[in-house]
């Protein structure tokens, strides 16, 4: 009732925004000490709306404008060592060149956070969405949050400084959206409060800066067979405990903005026989075909995880364990012959289960290609075949691509 | 099943449909619905073909694929007849609003859209002379309203004077507002 009657008032104060401008909204609040970015389509308006906000004096934020991704991990790899808060934001080719950097501030347990508008890695050159450019940064030691639209980006971007900042965990956070489909598409945002935003996410202290001369610290050494390899343990460990504490910050999240976040959204699961598993801008528009088969009695419904590092396995293995047949939507390809990453992923988790669906994949929207109500409904349809038939025709599939 | 109002818009680069399309959603949310505004991104030029999205509605949206069967379009530039199709996915009880001189029944058969209702409004010619340069996209605004009184000409009017007051002054402003006032009256409806 009272979490209701907030988002009936909130519905009057939404702001007509693009998801990139809603990034801009939650960095202006966030205020981090230094923004280090270099500009690149889709994520284009982020940064030059963050720089207009550090001209106009609107944040205090140091920004650095660099010459190149490269520089600009670097920059906020020196930045975030020394104590200060930090963020940038990319895409595509822009995360593809500050690559060693990206795995560096990962090592280096550095809570930076970086927006990532999805788009497609070239070649050849594609500037629209796909999940190429973070499916290959999955491996990079980074927490990864994947957003349906502006408004979950802009809560993402907020509780992703909790998480990163976390002592249990301090580690950098990917806030991802898809390009262009939600990146420059206006919907009504409803923006929480500054001070709100700005009590929630608190002040940052790290607790071994490299600006602290009092207790010197070394960032960076050379960490060869005698230690390389317990540091890389310690990451694990952090990411392992990352997947019991973000519970515990999107709880107080949700409590302070009257939300509902988690590490998976369910919709529709509870009675479902066969469903959808899909990330970001996708789940919204499975979320509405669901409801057009319930009502023609179908009994379906949809997965959307929304961490996919830490990977939640055991709410995805829960969420699942009693469906007959499940179809993950990968939009990127791993060039396995095996299928997309979240497939797989998904598919060795259902390993351990002694309950577990029959699996199909389908790789999907590649460089942008649209995925329409349609398309989804043929792997809806598909979906009751194998769970009729209990026989797999085909384990992967590409929609909508031309054979 | 269609509770979604779903509006294409057809232009060139430079002309305005993706503002237009915006100022519309955003009139539409100052009235408390759900809306989407967004363009369709090819090769960006100006002058080459451009179409824009406003979803607007009671309900949530959660789709965010593109728009396949309009319930309306909007076409800002008329040589685009020539170029695009613009009645693509436009059923039979939808309506097609064209920036021209032309008569209705010409449009109706150059277009071939036999049932559903064809408007048309000189949006060029009102832009001339309201702001004195072509920016039919405003008056076109004017025109849609016509035709399909999505939101109140007065809550578009603000949203036109929040978006420009600052950016272009009073007088244009005002002139904007002026050619929406024009475009509204002048538009004839077949």
């Amino acid at each position: 009732m009272k979490v209701q009657e907030k988002e009936k008032m909130a519905k009057k104060n939404l702001t007509a925004l693009t998801g990139d401008q809603a990034i801009t909204e939650a960095m202006r609040q966030i205020e981090p000490d230094v923004v280090a970015a270099y500009p690149i389509t889709p994520q284009t308006e982020i940064v030059m709306g963050f720089s207009q906000l550090v001209a106009d004096g609107k944040v205090k934020t140091e920004m650095i404008p660099v010459e190149s991704e490269h520089s600009a991990m670097s920059a906020c790899v020196g930045s975030s060592a020394s104590g200060a808060r930090t963020m940038t934001a990319t895409s595509a080719n822009g995360l593809a060149l500050m690559w060693e950097v990206v795995y560096i501030a990962a090592s280096l347990r550095l809570p930076i956070v970086m927006p990532v508008v999805n788009r497609a890695l070239s070649g050849p050159i594609n500037i629209h969405c796909d999940h190429s450019d973070t499916m290959g940064a999955r491996d990079s030691g980074w927490i990864q949050v994947y957003s349906e639209n502006g408004q979950e980006a802009y809560e993402n971007a907020i509780v992703a400084v909790r998480i990163a900042e976390h002592k249990n965990i301090m580690l950098p956070v990917m806030v991802c959206q898809d390009g262009f489909i939600t990146s420059h598409a206006v919907e009504g945002i409803d923006l929480f409060p500054d001070d709100k935003v700005k009590q929630f996410i608190g002040e940052y202290k790290r607790e071994h800066s490299l600006l602290d001369v009092e207790n010197p610290v070394t960032y960076g050494p050379l960490d060869l067979q005698d230690f390389y390899f317990e540091h890389k343990r310690q990451q694990v460990e952090a990411m392992g405990n990352a997947l019991n504490t973000i519970p515990e910050i999107l709880d107080e999240f949700n409590k302070t903005f009257g939300r509902s976040h988690d590490l998976v959204e369910g919709y529709r699961l509870d009675d479902a026989e066969t469903a959808i598993v899909v990330l970001s801008s996708t789940a919204g528009t499975t979320r509405v075909v669901v409801d057009e088969l319930r009502k023609e009695g179908m009994k379906v419904g949809l997965l959307k995880p929304r961490f996919f590092r830490p990977f939640p396995k055991e709410r995805i293995m829960k969420s699942l364990s009693n469906l007959k047949a499940v179809a993950i939507l990968d939009r990127s390809e791993s060039f396995s012959t095996l299928g997309g990453p979240l497939f797989n992923e998904i598919k060795s988790a259902l390993y351990e289960s002694d309950r577990r669906p029959l699996a199909v994949n389908y790789v999907f929207g590649l460089g942008g290609r649209d995925i329409f109500p349609a398309d989804i409904k043929k792997v809806y349809k598909e979906l009751e075949e194998i769970k009729k038939t209990r026989k797999i025709r085909s384990l992967i599939s590409y929609l909508g691509v031309r054979e | 099943m269609k509770d979604i109002l779903e509006i294409r818009w057809h232009g060139r680069g430079g002309q305005g449909a993706k503002t237009a399309a915006q100022f519309l959603a955003e009139a539409a949310l100052d009235m408390g619905k759900s809306i989407q505004a967004f363009p369709e991104y090819g090769p960006e030029r100006a002058g080459a073909p451009v179409r824009a999205y406003t979803r607007i509605s009671d309900g949530r949206i959660d789709t965010h694929s593109g728009v396949t069967n309009p319930d309306g379009v909007v076409v800002i530039d008329h040589t685009l007849l020539e170029a695009v199709d613009v009645t693509e996915g436009l059923g039979d009880d939808g309506f097609l609003i064209v920036n021209t001189s032309e008569s209705v029944d010409f449009i109706r058969r150059k277009t071939n859209y036999k049932k559903g209702k064809i408007a048309v409004c000189d949006a060029t010619k009102i832009s001339l002379e309201t702001l004195g340069i072509s920016m039919p996209n405003t008056p076109m605004l004017g025109a849609l309203l016509r035709v399909r009184p999505i939101v109140p000409r007065e809550v578009l009017e603000n949203e036109v004077r929040k978006k420009f007051l600052k950016k272009i002054g009073e007088e244009k402003t005002e002139a904007n507002i002026k050619a929406i006032k024009r475009a509204f009256e002048e538009t004839q409806l077949g």
